[in-house]
């Protein structure tokens, strides 16, 4: 079966199914591509942000 | 009826019309064939139209003569051919700040967190003396420079007015998180007194209400030099050559080893400018790296979106754009 039919039979044929794998879909993407940017971020001001210094200063640390 | 279609389909018209060889057709075609429509290929108008009247020498030519313009006037910082009148000379609007590698000036760059906490010390010690900074609380200190313990102490030094408690009385009590920066003096008329006049402005915004922003802090903290001979100076006033006018009420406030950084940075002059304008700059756009992070994020999606939109309109069009409307007269009965 080509991709097109399984993704077809899988997903798009029952609109139960096709409804709850794009909300699935959307909610995947947006968490990954979030995680994406921000490591993309924080590697690119490695060292310059807050957090990176943080543990310079807090003191008791239970 | 021949004028309502296309001129593609005129020329396969011709094509298949050969064989009828009808003069008047011809003519049409020739007229009409000049025609460019937008969903046609440039096939249509095929080589013999002239270099000069091509869209792509007018678009180059006008891209070339726009493009020259702001060449200059990037250049010369005027229209070329347009005569302008200063009240001032240049020197006394102030001499243009040197452009710095900000370490935050970058599509993608933070700001550089530890120099925000070197700047708050250098603007504790030294500004606050004059300055008041009242757009920002101690609370906004917490996760970018402080922790949430320091900015409670750092509240706790100073007292602040609160009431009225349940006798109807003010009392005094130690700041909180919450509370904002406090001014040096009471009211302006105060803080002019205390000057010579001058009113020494808010900081919080500084940065973004001046021209050159950073830089220019930057350049009037470490400017402070000699008046050139001739130059007039009231008493009271300090000579720089980047502040407006050039006579300056605030005078050199910072020296080598004024303060004693607790990362063990040098506290050389310059660094101290460097930071407290870093700091200044964060204190007028505290949204800064979330904004540049957003920015980042918007364009990917909307690049993406856009990259997707312009393949659904191609794949859309492809079949209007490549169909052929091919006309065959019917044979003409009533001569023969
Ligand atoms: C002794 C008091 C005093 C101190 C300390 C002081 N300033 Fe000033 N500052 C002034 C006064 C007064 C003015 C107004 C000058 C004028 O308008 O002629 C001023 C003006 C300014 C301006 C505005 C210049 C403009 O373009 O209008 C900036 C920016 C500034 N100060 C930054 C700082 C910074 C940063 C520090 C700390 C490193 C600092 N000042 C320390 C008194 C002070």
């Amino acid at each position: 079966m080509s991709f097109a039919n399984t993704f077809y039979n899988a997903l798009v044929k029952r609109n139960s199914v096709y409804v709850t794998s794009i909300f699935a879909g959307a909610f995947a993407f947006g968490v990954s591509f979030d995680l994406g940017v921000s490591s993309f971020w924080d590697n690119w001001n490695k060292g310059k942000q807050w957090k990176d210094l943080r543990a310079k200063y807090v003191q008791d640390e239970e | 009826m021949l004028s309502r279609l296309p001129a593609s389909s005129l020329q396969s018209l011709r094509l298949s019309a050969n064989a009828h060889s009808s003069s008047l057709l011809t003519t049409t075609v020739r007229n009409v064939s000049r025609v460019r429509y937008v969903s046609s290929n440039s096939g249509a108008s095929s080589g013999a139209k002239s270099f000069l009247d091509s869209r792509v020498t007018l678009a180059s030519a006008t891209l070339f003569a726009v493009g020259s313009v702001a060449w200059y006037t990037h250049l010369y910082g005027s229209l070329p051919f347009f005569g302008e009148v200063h009240a001032n000379s240049p020197a006394e609007e102030g001499l243009h700040p040197q452009p710095y590698p900000w370490s935050h000036n970058g599509l993608f760059d933070s700001f550089d967190h530890a120099s925000i906490r070197r700047g708050y010390q250098v603007y504790r010690e030294v500004c606050a003396a004059c300055h008041s900074l009242d757009r920002i609380a101690w609370r906004n200190l917490v996760g970018v420079s402080h922790t949430a313990d320091e900015g409670k102490a750092l509240a706790e030094e100073v007292e602040y007015e609160d009431g009225p408690n349940d006798q109807g009385e003010m009392f005094q009590r130690p700041g909180k998180l919450s509370d904002y920066m406090p001014p040096p003096y009471p009211n302006e008329e105060a803080a002019r007194a205390g000057n010579g006049g001058a009113l020494p402005p808010d900081l919080s915004l500084i940065v973004k209400a001046r021209h050159g922003g950073p830089d220019y802090i930057f350049s009037l903290l470490t400017g402070y030099v000699d008046p050139p001979a001739g130059f007039e100076i009231r008493e009271g006033m300090n000579y720089n050559p980047y502040f407006p006018g050039n006579a300056i009420s605030m005078a050199r406030v910072l020296f080598d080893g004024l303060v004693e950084y607790d990362d063990g940075t040098p506290a050389t002059t310059s660094q101290m400018a460097k930071d407290v304008t870093t700091f200044l700059n964060w204190a007028s756009e505290p949204e800064h790296d979330e904004r540049k992070k957003a920015g980042l994020k918007a364009v990917i999606l909307f690049s993406a979106l856009t990259a997707i939109s312009l393949y659904i309109k191609r794949f859309k069009w492809s079949v209007i754009k490549s169909r052929k409307i091919i006309y065959n007269p019917p044979a003409d009965k009533t001569h023969h």
